[in-house]
């Protein structure tokens, strides 16, 4: 049996503000094995954006034991945690969050940079531009694109740099039954093609239906479906 | 990259990015005008002594190069000078203040002309000894005056007999023993010019005048380029000082501001490429670099309006004023600047660096 490319056990996080402590998670455990795609749902205010910022490394944990790819995010420091972002987590967002001065292929290629990663594009990445049909709006700004097409260039940013893990968080949310479908669609391509490792935040049934296992997300739990 | 997504950002706000480096670059013009005209000020006047064609200059006690001499020097020390060793020439000159860095001098012609090898008239003609004045042309334009016009000094008014081409002693000129009476120092002259019939002779000639006048400040032509500089003008000094100051002043405050606020606008940003996997020194390097590019396109603004005010002083008050332009100048003012900008920059940059990427991503 092969390692699980995430595994947590009794994760908790407590935000204090002001003098009220939230108990954001109050004790998650999940694995997920290497190239699953996982949905995860539940109510608003439940956890589900917080479990993904620590493993994505945006904000630390406070109990509990969390592995990424055999690290171990409790001993993690700050400057560990900003790896961990730039090597082996991709982000994507509800509101797709490019960068609106730079150009499609810009923003792709900042994430690059930042990673330190030089040289052309790798084929594997090409053909997953060409699945994601934004190779001929390389030189677009943002704005001048559709919401869908925004978040296509928006999980081709997350990738570029080959992550273990793919963290999309309601990816569908901004969009219309046919955006989201055909964004659905490509994140399960990438998941079968390349083997990439999802999780994905949803509120929608039907966008949940499109992973291979789904997790409930209530009061700071995860529930298997 | 980095550079591309700057260029962008400072792009993207053309109006911010026109006035803050406008603003930055009115610190350089500032220095690189202030400079410049002390500098060409100093030249000129430089050049203008030179135009005497004299080997040695005597000035009243107590008094530099540079200020105003004060008709201290009894005349009878005219024709004594004349008496010494290698003397060939020596001619006394009234210098009468006129408020600010303008002076008219009363001169003997004849004497003048004969050391100088002659004055060119653009018009008219030498005075004669009635109330009578002479001006260079830059003079004239700057006053709009020509021969024929009239000029108040001390009270009266004198005719403009002519316009010689500037470039020797002063730019307006008068009759030594007339302003002598009207100034009330009749027997009393401010500098007296000497020429000698061998100008190697004058480091001696110097040491023999010493002897007889210890209290006298007297120099060669050589000394000249070393007493008309910055250092010899200590309010020069002071006022390049106050204005350095004032421009990294400037340029800290300018920078401050449009730092501060375009990283207000770009929280988001900052957390998309913290999220991204940025660290705190990718995003002050973006900062910085945002400043530098700031800094520099100021300066050059900086620059070249020093070419506009250099223009200016040139058509509208020539007489007054010269401008040079200092080259040696553009790197210090620039780095002057720009230690400013860095200045400015600090605080937004570490509060951007700092800030924490989920404040900005949060869905709202
Ligand atoms: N920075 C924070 N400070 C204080 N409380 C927070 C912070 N972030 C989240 N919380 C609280 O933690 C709980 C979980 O929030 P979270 O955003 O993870 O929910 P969610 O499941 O993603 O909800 P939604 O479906 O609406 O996005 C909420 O009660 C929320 O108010
Ligand atoms: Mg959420």
């Amino acid at each position: 049996m092969t390692e699980p490319i995430i595994g947590i056990r009794d994760l908790r996080k407590t935000f204090r503000s002001g003098d009220v402590d939230v108990h954001a998670l109050r004790g998650v455990d999940l694995a997920v094995e290497r190239g699953e795609f996982l949905a995860v749902v539940g109510p608003s205010g439940s956890g589900k954006s917080t479990l993904f910022h620590i493993l994505g490394g945006l904000t630390p944990p406070t109990a509990g034991t969390v592995m990424i790819d055999g690290q171990d995010l409790m001993k993690m420091s700050d400057s560990d945690r900003t790896r961990l972002r730039m090597k082996s987590v991709g982000f994507v967002f509800q509101k797709y969050n490019l960068l609106p001065t730079l150009t499609v292929g810009d923003n792709i290629k900042i994430a690059r940079d930042i990673a330190r990663v030089k040289g052309p594009l790798d084929k594997q990445f090409l053909e997953v531009l060409d699945a994601l049909g934004i190779t001929d709006k390389m030189d677009r700004k943002p704005r001048q694109l559709s919401g869908g097409e925004q978040q296509r260039v928006a999980i081709a940013r997350s990738i570029v740099n080959h992550p273990a893990i793919l963290l999309a968080d309601e990816p569908t949310g901004n969009l219309d039954t046919e955006n989201s479908t055909a964004v659905l669609g490509l994140l399960r391509d990438l998941n079968k093609r390349l083997g990439q490792t999802i999780l994905m935040i949803t509120h929608n049934p039907d966008a949940a239906a499109f992973a291979d296992r789904i997790v409930h997300m209530r009061d700071g739990q995860l529930h298997a479906a | 990259m980095v550079y591309k997504l700057v260029w962008e950002n400072l792009k993207h706000r053309p109006v911010r990015t026109l006035l803050s480096s406008l603003a930055i670059g009115l610190g350089v013009t500032m220095m690189l005008t202030l400079v410049g005209v002390g500098e060409g000020m100093l030249r000129e006047q430089e050049a203008r002594t030179r135009g005497v064609g004299a080997d040695i200059i005597i000035r009243p006690s107590g008094s530099s190069v540079i200020g105003i001499a004060p008709p201290n020097i009894n005349e009878k020390l005219v024709a004594w000078v004349l008496e010494q060793p290698h003397v060939a020439q020596s001619t006394g000159i009234v210098i009468y203040p006129l408020g600010g860095v303008s002076t008219v001098h009363g001169v003997d012609f004849e004497e003048v002309t004969k050391m100088s090898g002659g004055f060119t008239f653009l018009s008219g003609r030498p005075f004669k000894d009635a109330q009578e004045a002479i001006i260079d042309e830059y003079f004239a334009k700057e006053k709009k005056l020509k021969a024929g016009s009239t000029v108040k000094i001390l009270n009266r008014d004198w005719i403009v007999s002519g316009v010689f081409r500037g470039g020797k002693l002063t730019r307006m000129m008068l009759p030594k023993k007339i302003l002598q009476d009207v100034s009330a120092t009749t027997g009393k002259v401010s500098v007296i010019y000497v020429k000698l019939d061998d100008p190697s002779k004058s480091a001696e000639v110097i040491t023999h005048l010493k002897k007889t006048l210890p209290d006298y400040p007297i120099y060669s032509m050589d000394e000249l380029a070393s007493q008309f500089s910055v250092n010899s003008v200590p309010e020069l000094k002071t006022f390049i000082g106050v204005v350095i100051s004032l421009s990294v002043l400037f340029g800290f405050l300018v920078v401050f501001l449009a730092m501060y606020t375009a990283i207000l606008e770009r929280t988001r940003e900052i957390g998309i490429l913290k999220a991204l996997g940025a660290g705190q020194g990718y995003v002050l390097g973006i900062l910085l670099r945002e400043t530098i590019l700031l800094a520099v396109i100021g300066s050059a603004f900086g620059i070249g309006m020093s070419y506009v005010t250099q223009w200016m002083i040139a058509t509208f008050i020539p007489a007054s004023m010269t401008q040079a332009i200092v080259y040696e100048w553009w790197p210090i003012a620039s780095g002057i600047t720009l230690g400013g900008a860095l200045l400015g920059v600090f605080y937004p940059a570490i509060k951007a660096s700092r800030q924490d990427a989920l404040e900005s991503l949060s869905y709202d």
